[in-house]
């Protein structure tokens, strides 16, 4: 059981008190000069506002109506399943919606700091292997869906999580690899993660998407998206090793003397004293590299994965509708912003109980 | 009697810097002795040895018999014989108190959990903090998370305890509470080894003091003899300063 936080910390720092409105706003020349300014870009993104809200078609039937003076949402609701599940096929979809329910439902479980430990990487294990087995099928009466069918928000969520979780402990491998005493793994660590950060992630995917099946032997390739998300591990496991270094850095040495001079053995150090203290540590720039790799996922439409992103683009582009690019887009944006914004609350969440516990 | 530490003609190098000078120690077991000397003296490094947090570069030293430096299996029985003292604490700060007591015996010893809770929770009591087990230790005073820190060290159930400067990292109002337990322990006829500026404490439980100067042991002797009537000049000059102070 690796502790990091609990959230049933009761001390949480106190809040600033609040300025009475007026003096907030206009207190300053500063302060008026800046509530003058934010009320006439209001003005100006209020058409905008109105385009998405207000003047909107939610559920026009026609696509040649849905476009009158507002936003299209009618599209959304049309092109739902292209969106969320790519070109999956819809008689299967129910499958690919389950799968968006069981990564979710993971996601959930694991946020509670109480469950973590072996059990539940198992049950990750388990959660990952019934994912794949429900999206593939050809086994217990399920109709098979080859990878290039996949597509749409089950894709970005597995590669995001799948390449976060990969990445992770091949990170602190490589982490600790380049503090360590041993030199020739410490220049193998050295040289793959400043390889990997000199890359472009676009050039990876290209690697391995493109490059690698004409280098290695036929019979040796895996399929396209198990290098794709090869490639987002090794570049996620190459930012991540040098932020757990920073948080390995931040470690008194006298945690690990303290450690040495109780007799215990240096894996359990790592894993119970220092790994802990370091990722809490970097709870920030963890929340980074975990937010940029989220996002990162949708580059690999340009090797033909079709992700969310691409299944969103491509819905657009049916001709019955009037170009719904924007409205697409925007949908989409929404999804990013929930994942990303859930993402921040909780490192922030995860931070106040390390300070309550740290300071007091 | 037995002996409990002996070392013979110890070197310490740092790069180039020598630290240690063929330093001779025996302690008895259940003795109890007191290393003194200024700051840069050798002291720490003295007792960091003991333990091998530093690898001494010539001489010999035994632990109840058991000699270090060749076999790494000795290593890990030394460490779990001798518990250490440390001047900044070094308390584990992400778990509570108990914790930092329970995890010690469960990742070296393989303690069952239960049993190392019983064990914590005595010596806890012992250091008189039982009432602190929940919290961490960043919510607890420095002269509190001393106390943890000999109750952690005292559930490895050594043979010896070693304390690094003890009390120098704490605000003067709570070294007494730390050296009240020191005072405790050592009626129990612990082995202790402790590296102290409290004077007041060695005359009152030290069975010998040895002053170190220059990482060598300039002068050992009775706590009488050594504040009394010390021998060697150095270690007068160094007394009639700490005593001025």
């Amino acid at each position: 059981m690796i502790h990091i936080s609990d959230p049933e910390t009761p001390r949480l720092p106190p809040r600033t008190p609040h300025r009475p409105l007026l003096k907030l706003f206009f207190g300053d020349v500063l302060s008026a000069a800046l509530t003058a300014l934010a009320l006439v870009a209001v003005f100006m993104l209020l058409p905008g506002l109105n385009w998405v809200t207000l003047d909107a078609n939610w559920a026009v039937a026609d696509p040649d109506l849905c476009r009158q003076g507002g936003a299209c949402w009618a599209f959304i609701r049309a092109k739902l399943n292209l969106i969320l599940f790519g070109l999956y096929p819809p008689s299967e979809q129910w499958r690919a919606g389950l799968v968006i329910v069981i990564i979710l439902a993971m996601i959930l479980v694991s946020l509670w700091p109480r469950v973590w430990g072996g059990r539940l990487l198992l049950v990750w294990a388990g959660a990952v292997a019934a994912m794949l087995i429900l999206m593939r099928g050809g086994m217990l009466g399920l109709a098979p869906v080859p990878t290039s069918k996949w597509g749409g928000l089950p894709v970005t969520l597995m590669l995001a999580t799948l390449s976060l979780g990969l990445a992770f402990p091949l990170a602190v491998l490589l982490a600790l690899g380049r503090r360590g005493r041993l030199p020739i793994a410490r220049a193998v660590c050295v040289t793959l993660i400043e390889l990997v950060r000199g890359l472009p992630l676009v050039g990876l995917l290209f690697v391995a998407a493109i490059l690698l099946p004409l280098l290695l032997p036929p019979d040796w390739t895996v399929d396209k998206l198990g290098r794709t998300l090869a490639a987002l591990t090794i570049f996620a496991a190459a930012y991540l090793a040098e932020v757990i270094r920073g948080g390995l850095q931040g470690l008194d040495t006298g945690q690990t003397e303290a450690a040495e001079a109780l007799g215990i053995p240096y894996w359990k150090t790592i894993w119970h004293i220092v790994l802990p203290q370091a990722i809490q540590n970097v709870i920030p720039p963890l929340t980074n590299t975990a937010i940029v790799m989220v996002k990162n996922t949708s580059l690999v439409l340009i090797v033909g994965v079709f992700d969310m992103l691409s299944a969103a683009r491509s819905a657009a582009t049916d001709p019955a509708w009037p170009a719904p690019y924007a409205e697409s887009y925007l949908f989409v944006a929404l999804i990013y912003f929930a994942i990303c914004f859930g993402i921040s609350a909780y490192s922030a969440h995860l931070e106040r109980g390390v300070r309550a516990r740290r300071h007091s | 009697m037995t002996q409990a530490i002996r070392l013979q003609e110890v070197d310490k190098f740092y790069g180039t810097f020598q630290a240690l000078h063929g330093v001779d120690l025996e302690v008895s077991t259940g003795e109890r002795v007191v290393i003194c000397g200024p700051s840069g003296s050798g002291k720490s490094t003295l007792i960091r040895c003991i333990n091998q947090l530093e690898e001494h570069d010539g001489g010999r030293i035994e632990v109840r018999g058991v000699k270090l430096g060749d076999d790494l299996r000795n290593l890990d029985a030394v460490r779990r014989e001798a518990g250490m003292v440390f001047q900044h604490f070094n308390l584990f700060p992400h778990v509570t108190v108990l914790e930092n007591c329970v995890m010690p015996q469960v990742l070296s010893r393989g303690t069952k959990r239960k049993a190392a809770e019983d064990t914590a929770r005595g010596y806890l009591d012992r250091v008189r903090i039982l009432e602190q087990a929940d919290k961490f230790p960043g919510q607890l005073s420095g002269g509190q998370q001393q106390r943890v820190v000999i109750a952690r060290a005292l559930c490895m159930e050594p043979k010896i305890m070693l304390f690094d400067e003890p009390t120098s990292a704490l605000d003067p109002e709570m070294i007494s509470e730390v050296l009240d337990v020191m005072v405790d322990l050592a009626g129990t006829a612990m082995t202790m080894v402790v590296v102290t500026h409290e004077m007041g404490f060695a005359r009152r439980v030290a069975d010998r003091v040895v002053y170190m100067e220059a990482g060598a042991a300039v002068e050992t002797g009775t706590p009488d003899q050594i504040f009394g009537t010390p021998r060697d000049e150095r270690t007068r000059r160094f007394l009639s300063k700490v005593m001025a102070g």
